[in-house]
């Protein structure tokens, strides 16, 4: 499991990302239970990491394993670890900040340019190539960059 | 008395038809930025659907899936409020909407996030973050409409006043529901009271109230819309991938 990476993000894996919640396996039958929760309802990767997770648990010998996906609790980008948040950043992708109780949307804390470190950054559009990122732009070395949106 | 059947499916086919009208403008949107924001806000309400869609299906116990319930039910079966189902319009039009839709959705699942059923509460929980963003979305283009250009603005009021009508379905009153709408009204008023009035826009008064939408009985554009969504599942019965 720890090899199974964000198909999109391959940078990051789906445990690092807190997608995968646990992988159980029966005593009784040798059953592999693998639990995953969706990153955002419609995010079309899901089918993806679903197949990968497949393929990787039939190599390790176990191809009749089940993959359960739980709504709740609903993922959050709190759950990304702080490995996950720095493999982010060193692929220039700007980690997301930490949700604030009720209220996801605001804009307060400055998104650092993982290029450069500056917080002189600018969004440019709230929506990027996923709908999990943002475009951003930085002012100080004027390179464009995606940010997670924090969920 | 409607079923929590019937009421998922409303809140389904909301979700469902509200992502075929947002589709409906890429590769034409007014600006690139803009194509992927509606899309992408048509993936989450997408999602949100299958979601929904989903555990109707399995409350009604009739062996239909999502996509039985999307693609081959008729008009007369689908349960979404007028509003989501209206011509997209110009650019005005379908931010006022997603803006009255988007200030009803955020309350609704915040709502259902602590009601007594646990698949919905679930759903709730999961949809309640990624509306705020369809909030945000909507709420800054009606503020930078509103309060831009003579045309901009004259747009946006028109576009207001003519959606405004088809916002008094989404509350009518529903004691048994798992979230009784009627109740979602006040934090939808706080919410389009502020945003109008920033954009420089004036509240519609309050006059002819269409409904029907939560009996099947719709628009005529409806039926346009599901004939485009659901021909291609309807001239391949039975396909699989």
């Amino acid at each position: 499991m720890a090899a199974v990476v964000d198909p999109e993000i391959r940078v990051i894996t789906i445990d690092e990302l807190g997608i995968l919640r646990s992988v159980d396996e029966d005593p009784a039958t040798g059953r592999v239970l693998v639990t995953i929760t969706p990153t955002y309802t419609g995010c079309p990767a899901m089918d993806v990491i679903r197949a990968d997770i497949r393929r990787a648990l039939a190599a390790a010998g176990h191809p009749d394993a089940e993959i359960r996906t739980v709504h709740a609790p609903a993922w959050s980008t709190d759950w990304i670890s702080e490995r996950g948040r720095a493999k982010l950043a060193a692929a220039g992708i700007a980690p997301p900040a930490p949700t604030r109780a009720g209220n996801v949307v605001s804009l307060t804390l400055a998104v650092r340019c993982p290029r450069c470190g500056s917080p002189d950054t600018e969004q440019v559009s709230r929506f990027g190539s996923t709908a999990c990122k943002a475009l951003w732009r930085c002012r100080s070395c004027s390179e464009p960059f995606d940010h997670l949106k924090a969920l | 008395m409607t079923s929590l059947f019937d009421y998922t499916l409303g809140l389904g086919d909301d979700a469902l038809v509200a992502a075929q009208r947002l589709g409906e403008w890429t590769s034409h949107a007014p600006e690139m930025e803009e194509d992927i924001a509606l899309a992408n806000i048509a993936l989450d309400q997408l999602g949100a659907a299958r979601l929904l869609l989903t555990y109707a299906g399995e409350l009604e116990g009739a062996g239909r899936d999502e996509d039985a319930l999307a693609y081959l039910r008729d008009d007369r079966e689908f349960r979404n409020c007028l509003l989501v189902e209206l011509p997209n319009g110009d650019f005005a039009v379908t931010m006022a909407k997603l803006f009255f839709l988007a200030a009803y959705q955020l309350p609704l699942y915040t709502a259902l996030a602590g009601c007594g059923d646990e698949r919905l509460a679930a759903i709730g929980a999961k949809a309640r973050k990624e509306s705020a963003y369809h909030l945000d979305h909507a709420s800054l283009w009606v503020k930078r409409l509103g309060d831009g250009t003579e045309e901009s603005h004259r747009r946006m009021q028109a576009a207001v006043e003519q959606v405004w009508p088809y916002t008094h379905e989404l509350f009518a009153a529903a004691p048994a529901a798992p979230v009784d709408p009627a109740t979602l009204r006040a934090d939808f008023d706080t919410c389009v009271d502020a945003v109008l009035a920033e954009a420089t826009l004036t509240r519609p008064a309050d006059g002819w109230t269409p409904g029907g939408g939560r009996d099947g009985v719709h628009t005529e554009h409806l039926s346009y819309l599901l004939a485009e969504m659901q021909v291609l599942h309807r001239a391949h019965p039975g396909a699989r991938w």
